[in-house]
């Protein structure tokens, strides 16, 4: 092994091996996961949200916040009255529908990835610190998610909010709040599971430091799970917003958020059905679509699953 | 089976704790002065303030008014109501009957349905009233039911006209309050017509508030069903020759409930929180509006109230779900 040139091939074996052994556990995963129609059909959805999103100032026909005088409650295009300049019909002070729920997709998207991202950072900490160190910061840190999980979630996200003030920032961390200890709960039960794993064993003997042994070793054998919760996590706070711009405790109008959205079209819902229908249904589709890859990721990811 | 009890009953101790943890935090957290806070919004003289200052116990260490706080809560003191100045708990206890009516019905319809539909799905898998139902299932769960509820009222009550928009009963009935439960104080005043305009108001926030624990309930169902029908004693009782009916209904039904169980009681916690949404949809006179109320006119007495006496509702039930799952199954007892 003194050899410097002998050393220069077998690493680069190894790293042959190892980018081989990645393909074959994402081919595997994508076969697992293209099994399941409804998964791959929410992926496209997901995907199409994803693009009207990110394209949304240039796509939009109208100004989301344009309120058009001469335009009042229009009804969708293929109603009588209806026009091609507002496909989806006017709001009651003129806006174009289509386009705030274009430009909606924005909000909705973006507190997805904040809040599952402040959640999923905040309970793989709190989780791993439970899960690997035991004993009282255990008891301590789980009996404080219990609390937390003993309020039911929207309420609990009400309060929080009536604590930092309504608005669209502090929904999303009160919603992170509210979600992180399943993440916690999932990383605790994880580590614990793995902790007593020979490799785990054998990097101790090994020398490597706690540091390393949490983050290095036990948790990249504990992303799966948490990758099925974090995807349910994400429709969890697209709903859970916009439950809160609903109640008037989220997004401020007039943003184009899909639950505020709804809260302003309520007094409209006997004159004006298409006020209230088509922000619901942009919430009940995304959902729906990131439900579904949820689904489908837990059937790839779960063994126990893959082999019925 | 005492070990088990006394085990469970130890562990809600800390809970209990915490509860009400944060909710004496809570009004210490809120921006400002906690007094001015209690108070509301129109403000308090200098003396006024010093009184309230001594009567709300600020002037004493953190710990001697968290100590008072709780003393208070066993004695049934959960504050006042600065919007009504009645005690928190009348006001509570006044509302609650509506939404334990509304939840009731809802968890009712919710097992109704799920349950059977999840059982047909688990039986005739793959088919396509399994597809259907667990899609149906699947956008239950993604359902953002405040627009769910308006929804149903554009259609049933705006087009067709068949139920109210809103309210418990119409308000040509008048009678005394028995039980606080509609459905049962319109049998109980004899008024032609009282309890036929009770279930009317009932049915739509039912099936709203009902929408989400269907779904999970069906889902929980199938699967459990799935896992129960592989297993060697359903095998056995097929092999015996023992009708389809039988094998599902008394074999793999029995054990199959067990999860179920356990999640429809779960679900309290969903119901509670999904009461809030419903109950304003369809201005139900309930607790869930009443804490949207309360934080929406800053009546935080009442917030502070509400959240601990919700809170210790849903751990009573989930306290109560946890011993019967014990009851019903000795596995988890002895361990």
């Amino acid at each position: 092994m003194t050899d410097p040139t002998l050393k220069n091939i077998d690493q680069d074996v190894v790293r042959e091996e190892a980018r081989k052994a990645r393909w074959s556990v994402l081919n595997e995963f994508w076969h697992y996961f293209s099994a399941n129609k409804g998964a791959v059909l929410g992926l496209c959805i997901f995907g199409f949200m994803i693009l009207m999103a990110v394209l949304a100032p240039l796509i939009a026909p109208h100004d989301p916040n344009l309120q058009n005088r001469d335009a009042f409650l229009v009804p969708p295009v293929w109603q009588d009255g209806g026009s091609w300049a507002y496909m989806l019909g006017t709001d009651a002070v003129g806006r174009d529908i289509l386009s705030r729920l274009m430009h909606g997709a924005r909000f909705s998207l973006f507190i997805g990835v904040v809040v599952v991202t402040i959640s999923l950072i905040g309970g793989i900490l709190i989780g791993l610190i439970a899960g690997y160190f035991r004993g009282w910061v255990d008891t301590l840190i789980m009996r404080v998610m219990d609390i937390i999980l003993a309020f039911p979630s929207l309420l609990l996200a009400l309060v929080l909010v009536a604590i930092l003030g309504p608005g669209l920032v502090n929904a999303m961390i009160a919603i992170a709040v509210v979600l992180q200890p399943h993440f916690a709960r999932l990383t605790r039960a994880a580590v614990m599971s793995e902790s007593n794993r020979e490799y785990v064993t054998s990097a101790k003997v090994a020398g490597a430091g706690h540091m390393r042994l949490m983050f290095k070793t036990i948790l990249p054998n504990c992303v799966a799970p948490l990758i099925v919760q974090a995807t349910l996590s994400f429709s969890t706070a697209i709903l859970d917003a916009a439950a809160l711009g609903f109640l008037g405790m989220g997004a401020q109008p007039p943003t184009p958020e899909w639950g505020t959205m709804l809260a302003e079209a309520r007094e409209f819902v006997l004159r004006a059905w298409w006020v209230v229908t088509f922000p619901g249904i942009a919430i009940l589709v995304t959902v729906l679509a990131i439900n579904l890859v949820g689904d489908g990721l837990r059937d790839a990811l779960d063994p126990k699953l893959k082999r019925s | 089976m005492l070990k088990f009890l006394l085990n469970k009953l130890v562990l809600i101790v800390p809970t209990f704790i915490g509860i009400t943890i944060v909710a004496f935090g809570f009004v210490r957290v809120l921006p400002g002065d906690p007094i001015l806070a209690l108070a509301g919004e129109r403000g308090v003289e200098p003396e006024r303030y010093q009184q309230l200052l001594v009567q709300f116990g600020f002037d004493r260490p953190i710990w001697e008014q968290y100590f008072t706080y709780v003393i208070g809560l066993f004695q049934g003191d959960f504050g006042t109501s600065i919007a009504t100045k009645r005690p928190v708990l009348n006001e509570f206890m006044t509302l609650f009957p509506a939404t334990v009516e509304l939840a009731t019905c809802a968890i009712i319809f919710a097992t109704l349905v799920g349950i059977p539909a999840g059982i047909i799905s688990a039986v005739k898998r793959g088919s396509w009233f399994d597809q259907l139902t667990m899609g149906t299932a699947l956008a239950g769960y993604s359902m953002p039911i405040f627009w769910w509820g308006l929804l149903l009222i554009i259609l049933f009550s705006g087009v067709l006209g068949w139920t109210p928009v809103s309210g418990r009963i119409s308000l040509l009935y008048f009678f005394p309050q028995v039980t606080g439960f509609m459905l049962i104080d319109s049998l109980l005043s004899g008024q032609a017509g009282a309890f036929r305009s009770a279930v009317m108001h009932l049915i739509l926030p039912t099936i709203v508030l009902g929408t989400i624990p269907l779904a999970v309930i069906a889902r929980q169902t199938r699967s459990a069903m799935l896992e129960v029908l592989g297993e060697d004693y359903v095998r056995t009782a097929r092999a015996k020759g023992l009708e389809q009916v039988q094998v599902v209904g008394v074999h793999a039904l029995r054990n199959a409930m067990i999860p179920v169980i356990t999640t429809i009681g779960l679900q309290v916690g969903v119901l509670l929180g999904g009461a809030i949404l419903t109950e304003t949809i369809f201005s139900w006179p309930g607790i869930g509006k009443w804490m949207l109320d309360s934080i929406s006119r800053r009546d935080y007495p009442s917030v502070q109230g509400g959240l601990v006496l919700i809170a210790l509702i849903v751990m009573v039930v989930n306290l109560t779900v946890d011993v019967l799952y014990g009851l019903i199954n000795p596995r988890i007892r002895h361990q």
